[in-house]
């Protein structure tokens, strides 16, 4: 084999000495298009296997094929699985971002790199492992087309054999991410072969890193969020799904589909027990979703930012005219177009008030794919019960990579379908006002089209009404009405799900987080223990309006450190709308918004920063 | 002694059901006097009446402008949502889609239709989704004091004197090229051919649009408009004359062979078509479409169906939803079961 250069010449660089067991984290750097997410999956996957805590995280353009993507799979023995900013193991597969992705390295860490890059002229203080992976190639796929694509399984190959992870496990992961297709396993399985091969009789271990079997995976799933949204939907018994493609939602209702399609099919008639229409744009999705809501059925849609802007004046009719629908905003970095393969959580301001006039909105957080699951589920009976429309705010890095979890738990509560008025109901009562305030609560009762009474049917509209849903602009009505939806707001801050704390005894010092920077957090709060002897509590904030426990939690602490991604300080501005006057001063904010997944060390970084500024 | 004995009252007229006509009113109409809307308002509550559809089954959606004010104005038992402007169709669509065993009536006007809400007006078209779609075309913004509107006629004058410079966008010849099944144009002055093609809507399956001139009496019923009453009244064409006769009333017409054609549509009632002029087959798009672009170069508005397909699927046939309203389905049909939900997640390991 004609290899220029030789491993062991190569790996000059002083190894340290002591091993790093199952704590490391690779960067796959390829050119989109090119078929790496298999190769990657795998890699990720096989890790999860041999019973390591595992976190991937892809970084991809918006694109389809020819510019550059980076993926990072961090495994931890300590189940951090936040996104890790240094890199120790680099693939490098892109000419065109290869020196730089090796110039970024620390001293110490590892290449493995396609030989005609020559990477090892950038550096002499990291490991490089040169692969000729075109001469890898051609032997195992005689079909020069599909080259292209099988190529990136050699790195899987590769690494196993440097890192020590087991060939078997990459056997069964491709096995499985193939299912039916064992032609294109099988040419995928002999690149892997190849390339292990290849790493045994070339490549001296000269690096200080392992992976080794644990059980710290056992009986956990592997999903993304967008996936495990579409199943909360899918066991929440949605039936009508309007939605109009946009990264990086799309998947959420297309995975959403496949399932109806596998389970929502009436076993005797053959027939759908939901509908799903691909709209003409958001403005439609929303406006089939108040629709379908207002005649009864379980109705949602997923979009991102630029979705959510477009929804904003429908949005303002389900608030006003209280019809239930679900909405899942994916979110991207804007403003704009922004960054629309990047992750952020931006939306949280301008969706929290969403549309003109005097508006507001519940909003779930869901920080893991189990709460997407629960919170989807939980969504659609906060959406018939508080009969408005319910965000769920996840993002990017939540929706689209995928995540370690504990198997998701069967509903336990039946469908709560809120207050809805039969036939016979109407003929008990003998009267029927749409939006009286009969239970006190804000929450009027409501009938649905169809049904057979001649008191039942109303007039739902966007402009004022009285409580018998008729027009009028007398100011007393609508002062009225306003102050009965305020008043359902308050009903809504004590429905919606609660704060999570981790408390420390006697700690001054609080954070608030919320959705994917959660993650972060945890790591952070061992950093500031471990590092800098600073123990904090944590809340965990999972819904706005925030209800009188998180405002506890600011009281309680001298000062209070609220994580989130975006510039702005957005949820951070809206607890200062909702706590006392004289905690304002205690808020101070860690803000990260770069596009990539903040990691602990940037939380940790900033807070520590501040806390030396005080 | 002396017996007085009450004449008995004259039986109060009914249709089928039962029901007088007064359950088919809304409330009072608080539109201008004279506006082209009370009239298509009254022929709508007639129809629902003669047909002897059920109020609670009706869903009565509608935009936002003068036209879109008046489904308060008919049958107030039914069900109304009055939206955002030129976006009912999407909220009709999602309303069919929650609860298919109902009526949508929704009552748009050109400005709702084709500046603002073209493009659901396009979509909805082109799903052939079951509704009656009803433009209320006065080619003017009545409710901000007359502006044109999209489907003013190159040429026609405001009552500033301003002139359209634009030409007309034909609701009809865009419905029928984007797949609406059931096309036509009418006049509210038009009691008759109006009635029987609301009829005729009413029993068709599938998008409906009827575009009906509807004078402005306000702001655009003036010498120099081409939406004003007398304007219409001079130069309306009709295709044909058209009476319905209801699947229940088991008349038959006849005609002699040549000069009707007969339409039967979904629910077994018959559309009835007497030959005024040239002949014309409403089931021919390019024959519909030719119709249309001549009448317009000739400056004449021609009225009538111009286009019915009783074969074509509606939008929740391809669908193939269950036959029951989703919205109601128990949970037990919605809720998959928990060895579902074991399945999924052994996949996922």
């Amino acid at each position: 084999m004609a290899t220029t250069h030789v491993a062991t010449r190569e790996a000059e660089v002083p190894v340290e000495p002591q091993k790093v067991v199952n704590d490391l984290s690779i960067q796959v750097a390829t050119v989109n298009g090119s078929g790496s997410q298999t190769a990657n999956s795998v890699l990720l996957r096989a890790i999860f296997q041999m019973g390591i805590p595992v976190s991937g995280k892809n970084l991809f353009p918006s694109n389809i094929a020819g510019l550059p993507t980076w993926f990072t799979i961090r495994a931890s023995k300590h189940g951090y699985i936040a996104r890790r900013k240094e890199i120790d193991f680099l693939v490098a597969m892109n000419p065109e971002t290869a020196d730089e992705d090796v110039r970024d390295l620390r001293p110490g860490s590892v290449a493995v790199y396609d030989e005609r890059l020559n990477l090892k002229r950038l550096r002499d203080d990291c490991v490089f492992y040169p692969v000729p992976f075109d001469q890898l190639v051609a032997p195992c796929c005689p079909d020069a087309k599909l080259r292209k694509l099988v190529r990136n399984m050699i790195y899987d190959g590769v690494l196993a054999k440097l890192l020590g992870i087991e060939m078997e496990e990459i056997h069964k992961a491709l096995f499985k991410q193939f299912r039916k297709r064992a032609k294109a396993a099988e040419l995928n399985w002999g690149a892997a072969r190849a390339g292990y091969e290849f790493a045994a009789k070339n490549l001296p271990k000269a690096d200080r890193f392992f992976l080794q079997r644990m059980d710290a995976t056992q009986g956990k799933i592997i999903i993304d969020g967008n996936a495990a949204a579409a199943l909360g939907a899918l066991f929440a018994g949605v039936t009508v799904v309007t939605w109009y493609p946009i990264t990086p939602s799309s998947t959420l209702c297309e995975t959403l589909t496949d399932y109806m399609k596998r389970y929502r099919i009436d076993p005797d008639t053959k027939k759908a027990t939901f509908a799903v229409v691909q709209a003409e744009d958001e403005l439609a999705a929303i406006g089939m979703v108040l629709g379908a809501g207002w005649a009864g059925a379980r109705a949602m849609t997923a979009t991102s930012g630029p979705g959510i802007s477009l929804m904003a004046e429908f949005v303002g009719l389900g608030y006003y005219a209280e019809v239930p629908a679900v909405i899942f905003d994916v979110q991207r970095v804007g403003p704009s177009t922004g960054l629309p393969t990047r992750t952020a959580q931006g939306d949280i301001l301008s969706t929290a008030f969403l549309s003109h006039g005097d508006t507001k909105h519940p909003i779930l957080f869901p920080c893991s794919v189990e709460e997407c699951y629960s919170m989807a589920i939980e969504a659609f009976d906060l959406a018939e019960e508080l009969q408005t429309p319910i965000f769920v705010m996840m993002d990017l890095d939540l929706g689209m990579n995928n995540w370690m979890a504990e198997p998701f738990p069967y509903p336990q509560k039946p469908m709560a379908r809120g207050k809805v008025l039969t036939a016979e109901d109407v003929e008990r009562l003998g009267q029927f006002e749409r939006y009286r305030d009969v239970d006190g609560d804000g929450i009027g009762y409501r009938t649905l089209p169809g049904t057979n009474h001649p008191l039942a049917g109303y007039f739902t509209r966007g402009s004022g009404h009285n409580e018998k849903a008729a027009y009028t602009e007398r100011p007393s009505d609508y002062v009225n009405n306003m102050n009965r939806l305020a008043r359902k707001f308050e009903t809504a801050r004590q429905r919606v799900p609660g704060p999570v704390f981790q408390e420390a005894a006697k700690a001054e010092v609080g954070i608030i987080a919320y959705g994917s920077s959660h993650w972060a957090v945890l790591e952070s709060l061992d950093q500031l223990k471990q590092e800098r002897d600073l123990e904090a509590s944590y809340c965990r904030v999972r819904a706005f309006p925030f209800n009188q426990q998180v405002k506890d939690f600011v009281r309680r602490h001298r000062w209070i450190y609220v994580v989130e991604q975006n510039r702005d300080a957005q949820l951070a501005q809206l607890l200062r709308l909702e706590v006392d006057a004289e905690e304002v001063k205690k808020l101070r904010s860690v803000r990260h918004y770069n596009g990539l997944p903040i990691d602990a060390r940037s939380v940790t970084d900033s807070i520590v920063r501040q806390e030396e500024e005080k | 002694m002396a017996t007085t004995t009450t004449p008995p009252a004259p039986p109060k007229k009914v249709n089928r059901l039962g029901l007088e006509v007064t359950a088919y009113k809304g409330h009072r109409s608080t539109l201008c006097a004279g506006c082209g809307h009370n009239a298509i308002t009254e022929r709508i509550i007639e129809a629902f009446y003669e047909l002897g559809i059920e109020p609670h089954r009706v869903a009565k959606l509608s935009g936002i402008g003068c036209s879109s004010k008046s489904p308060a104005y008919f049958l107030s038992t039914a069900y109304g949502f009055n939206a955002v402007h030129g976006r009912m169709p999407s909220i009709a669509t999602g309303a069919m889609l929650a609860n298919r065993t109902l009526v949508a009536i929704g009552v748009s006007g050109d400005g709702d239709t084709a500046s603002i809400g073209i493009g659901q007006f396009v979509h909805l078209m082109r799903r052939n989704l079951p509704v009656i779609y009803i433009i209320e075309d006065n080619g003017v913004y009545g409710l901000t004091k007359g502006q044109f509107s999209a489907t003013a006629d190159l040429g026609s004058k405001l009552k500033t004197g301003v002139v359209n410079d634009l030409p007309a966008i034909d609701t009809c010849a865009l419905a029928i090229l984007l797949g609406a099944t059931y096309v036509a144009r009418s006049f509210s002055g038009d009691k008759r051919q109006l009635l029987a093609l609301l009829e005729g809507a009413i029993a068709h399956r599938g998008t409906a649009m009827l575009d009906v001139i509807s004078p402005c009496v306000t702001f655009n019923d003036h010498e120099g408009s081409t939406k004003s009453y007398s304007y219409v009244k001079d130069h309306d064409e009709p295709l044909a004359d058209v009476s319905f006769v209801p699947f229940f009333q088991g008349i038959s017409v006849d005609y002699e062979p040549g000069t009707a054609t007969e339409i039967t549509l979904h629910d077994g009632s018959r559309l009835l078509l007497k030959k005024l002029a040239a002949d014309y087959d409403p089931t021919q798009k390019v024959e519909a479409l030719r119709v249309l672009t001549e009448a317009h170069d000739k400056g004449e508005i021609v009225t009538g169906l111009f286009y019915v397909d009783t074969k074509s699927k509606d939008f929740l046939e391809l669908l193939n939803l269950v036959d029951e309203p989703l919205a109601t389905l128990p949970e037990s049909r919605v809720r998959p079961p928990q060895k579902v939900l074991d399945e999924v997640m052994e996949e996922l390991r």
